[in-house]
């Protein structure tokens, strides 16, 4: 069965190679793709939209509305991951406290005899248990920058490489590197299960939100030349703000849904403890 | 760009692929699978597609690794087959 898997690996491989010499050579200026509608795209989009980053112009203005359904996928990722992975019955098994004085680690294993409330004892997980002075440190103030740094990437993907994607996978990093340095169940209390995903519903709400706006205004779903009635900027600049706006969209759900597959990979869908 | 670049890219790109399908320890895998990312995000910044280059770099590079790593915490490290 192992060699039979092997040839009809070869065999597609060998397709696709062959198929292969069809290509145009890469950067051929005669190819469908160089002529079709990227000569467009390359001398019209700056003026049409003024996004200098071709890239952005093409995801959230020409393909606006395939980008929000790009989101809805996002969405459906995450949504997806937490009805597989996602179990709400805790084992009853024992815990591991430390005695803060002391340095003590206790187990015990009626959950009935925890010793709830008291400050002297600390409960803590028993795969991992982050007691490093100098990662804690260290991530504490490296975690703002990482987040400024997501923070640019989104309100930047108009002019330079990024956008709502980029922006929202370092946000989660930086929220991942939270759950990782001290532990899941400090990362849970500072953004709670729910509060994930009402954060990635909101995103795609932001995004179809102003596609809606749009054609509230007398314009076209996603039309953000119709946004210049309710921004007092300048006409030439709100298509772009328009685009700033659905990466924040793209940004939120892309951030949520990044938090919720570490959780639930990390937690085995407990979300009682884990890396 | 230079085609010395290209190449050891590109040898380190197929390197990575099979070590990380070849290695029998599924954190070491994990790793390479890092690796191969970073080579590909290095990939598609030669070919001027820095767009592409981060998006690899951020979801293939960093936060994949880190969900590979967190699965293989949660299974086995020792892949049996």
């Amino acid at each position: 069965m192992k060699l039979a898997g092997l040839i009809i690996v070869m065999i597609c491989g060998g397709l696709l190679l062959t198929a292969t010499q069809d290509f145009p050579a890469w950067g051929d200026p005669s190819s469908p793709a160089s002529t079709h509608l990227s000569p467009h795209f390359i001398t019209e989009a700056l003026h049409e939209t003024g996004a200098p980053n071709l890239v952005t112009a093409v995801l959230a203005d020409y393909r606006g509305y395939d980008t929000m359904f790009e989101t809805v996928v996002v969405f459906g990722a995450g949504l997806a991951c937490i009805l597989l992975l996602r179990t709400y019955t805790q084992r009853t098994r024992g815990r591991e406290y430390r005695h803060i004085p002391t340095g003590i680690v206790i187990h015990i294993q009626d959950p009935n005899k925890a010793p709830k409330g008291q400050r002297e004892f600390q409960l803590i997980d028993n795969m991992w248990v982050p007691h490093d002075l100098i990662i804690k440190t260290v991530c504490r103030i490296l975690i703002p920058f990482i987040q400024i740094f997501g923070l640019y990437v989104v309100c930047h993907g108009d002019f330079s490489p990024g956008g709502g994607f980029q922006g929202g996978v370092i946000f989660g990093a930086s929220l991942i590197l939270l759950a990782l340095s001290f532990d899941l169940r400090t990362f849970l209390e500072q953004m709670s299960e729910k509060a994930l995903g009402l954060l990635c519903a909101l995103g795609v709400v932001i995004y179809s939100g102003i596609g809606c706006m749009c054609i509230l205004l007398g314009g076209n779903f996603l039309d953000y030349s119709q946004l210049a009635a309710v921004l007092p900027v300048d006409p030439g600049h709100v298509r772009a703000l328009g685009m700033l706006g659905v990466e924040i969209g793209v940004g939120f759900s892309v951030m949520s849904v990044m938090a919720i597959l570490y959780v639930n990979i990390a937690s085995a869908g407990r979300h009682n403890q884990g890396l | 760009m230079l085609w010395q670049i290209d190449l050891v890219i590109l040898a380190l790109v197929i390197v990575c692929a099979i070590a990380a399908i070849s290695v029998r320890d599924l954190l070491g895998t994990a790793i390479l699978f890092g690796a191969y990312s970073f080579m590909m995000c290095l990939l598609w910044a030669v070919m001027g597609a820095v767009d592409v280059a981060f998006t690899e770099a951020s979801v293939g590079a960093g936060v994949s690794s880190v969900f590979v790593v967190a699965a293989v915490f949660r299974t086995t490290r020792r892949t049996k087959d």
